[in-house]
C-alpha cells in the first residue's frame, strides 16, 4: 500500500533516474490537461461576444475561480489565480485519476510537498514584494527572542498543508486496497463505485479546495500587515 | 530473533492503536465546529456563504492533528524503522 511500483530505471548523464508509478501517472495527467487545453485553445480562436455552450462553460469555469481568488485574497493579489488553477486541475484530476483504478500522484508525499513547497517559496516572494524588509521584520515580532518560534511556525505551514493532502488521498487509497484484498468476488462488483465516489471524488475535491485556500489564506497573510 | 521482532511489532501494534485513537477528539472538534456554523447559518442566512468558507477551512485545521495520528499510525504499521534497527543490531 506505501510501496510505490518503480516501471523502470533510465539512466541519464549517469545518475540512475527511476520512472516510478508516481511519475508515470503525474505524465497521464499532464497528457490530459494539456489535450484540453490545446482543445480550448483552438476553440479560443472561434470564440463570440455573446458566449455559447462549450465557451460558455470554459468561461463560467475560469470567472468563478477568478471570483474565488478574488473574494479570498483581494484584487491586487489576484495575480496568483492561473498557478492556484493549475494546482486545482491539477489534483482534481489526480483524484478523478485513481477511480480508474490507477494511483493518485498525491498518494506520494513528493507530490504534495513539491506543491506546498511552491506555496512556502511563493509565501516568502509576495510577502517581501509587498511589504519589503516588513515582512522579513515580522519574523523577529514582538522581540528578537521570538525569532525561533515564528521560524518554526512559518516552517510548519508546507509540512502541515503537504501532510494533509497526502494521510486524506492515501487513507482512501488504502481503504480501496484493503477493499479490494479482503472481501470475495461478489461484494466487488458494485459497491466500490460508491466508495470511490467518496473517497477520491467528494473527498479530493473538498481537500483540492481546502488545500487552494489554505495556501491563499499564507500568502495574503504574508502579503498583508 | 523472532520473539524480539514479535514483540517489536506487537508494540507498534498498539501504538499505532493509540495514535487513532486521537480520531475521537478530532471528531468531536469537527463536530462542535460544523454544530455552530448550522447554528449561525440558521441564525443569518445571508452570511451564510461567508461561514460555510470559514466552516471548511475550521474543518481543514482541525482536522491535521487526526491526520498526523493517522500518518504515525502507517508508518507504524508499513514502515516502521524499529524494525530494521533491530535487524542489523541482530546481524
Amino acid at each position: 500500500m506505501l510501496d510505490i511500483r518503480n516501471y523502470w530505471v533510465v539512466e541519464l548523464a549517469g545518475i540512475d533516474v527511476w520512472i516510478t508509478e508516481t511519475i508515470f501517472n503525474t505524465w497521464i495527467i499532464m497528457a490530459v490537461l494539456i489535450v484540453l487545453a490545446i482543445i480550448v485553445r483552438i476553440g479560443l480562436k472561434k470564440f463570440k461576444e455573446i458566449p455559447f455552450g462549450f465557451q460558455n462553460a470554459i468561461e463560467a469555469l475560469v470567472e468563478m475561480f477568478n471570483n474565488f481568488v478574488n473574494n479570498t485574497i483581494g484584487a491586487e493579489l489576484s495575480y496568483v489565480a492561473p498557478w492556484f488553477f493549475m494546482i486545482f486541475a491539477f489534483v482534481l484530476t489526480s483524484c478523478v485519476l485513481s477511480t480508474f483504478g490507477l494511483r493518485a500522484p498525491t498518494t506520494d508525499y513528493a507530490t504534495t510537498l513539491a506543491f506546498s513547497l511552491a506555496t512556502f517559496f511563493m509565501m516568502i516572494v509576495i510577502g517581501i514584494r509587498h511589504r519589503g524588509g516588513k515582512y522579513l521584520k515580522s519574523l523577529f515580532e514582538p522581540y528578537v527572542v521570538f525569532f525561533p518560534i515564528n521560524f518554526i511556525g512559518e516552517l510548519a505551514k508546507p509540512v502541515s498543508l503537504s501532510f494533509r493532502l497526502f494521510g486524506n488521498m492515501l487513507s482512501g487509497t488504502i481503504i480501496l486496497t484493503l477493499w479490494y484484498a479482503l472481501t470475495p468476488t461478489l461484494l466487488q462488483i458494485g459497491i466500490p463505485a460508491a466508495l470511490h465516489a467518496f473517497f477520491d471524488v467528494l473527498i479530493g475535491f473538498l481537500q483540492t479546495y481546502i488545500f487552494v485556500i489554505i495556501s491563499l489564506m499564507y500568502i495574503r497573510g504574508a502579503a498583508e500587515e | 530473533m523472532e520473539q524480539g521482532l514479535a514483540t517489536i511489532m506487537s508494540a507498534a501494534h498498539i501504538a499505532a492503536a493509540f495514535a487513532l485513537f486521537n480520531g475521537a477528539f478530532t471528531t468531536f472538534g469537527q463536530a462542535r465546529i460544523a454544530a455552530q456554523a448550522i447554528e449561525s447559518m440558521a441564525r443569518q442566512p445571508e452570511a451564510s456563504s461567508n461561514i460555510r468558507t470559514t466552516m471548511f477551512l475550521g474543518l481543514a485545521l482541525a482536522e491535521t492533528s487526526g491526520i498526523y495520528g493517522l500518518l504515525i499510525a502507517i508508518i507504524m504499521l508499513f514502515a516502521n524503522p524499529l524494525v530494521n534497527i533491530y535487524i542489523s543490531l541482530m546481524g
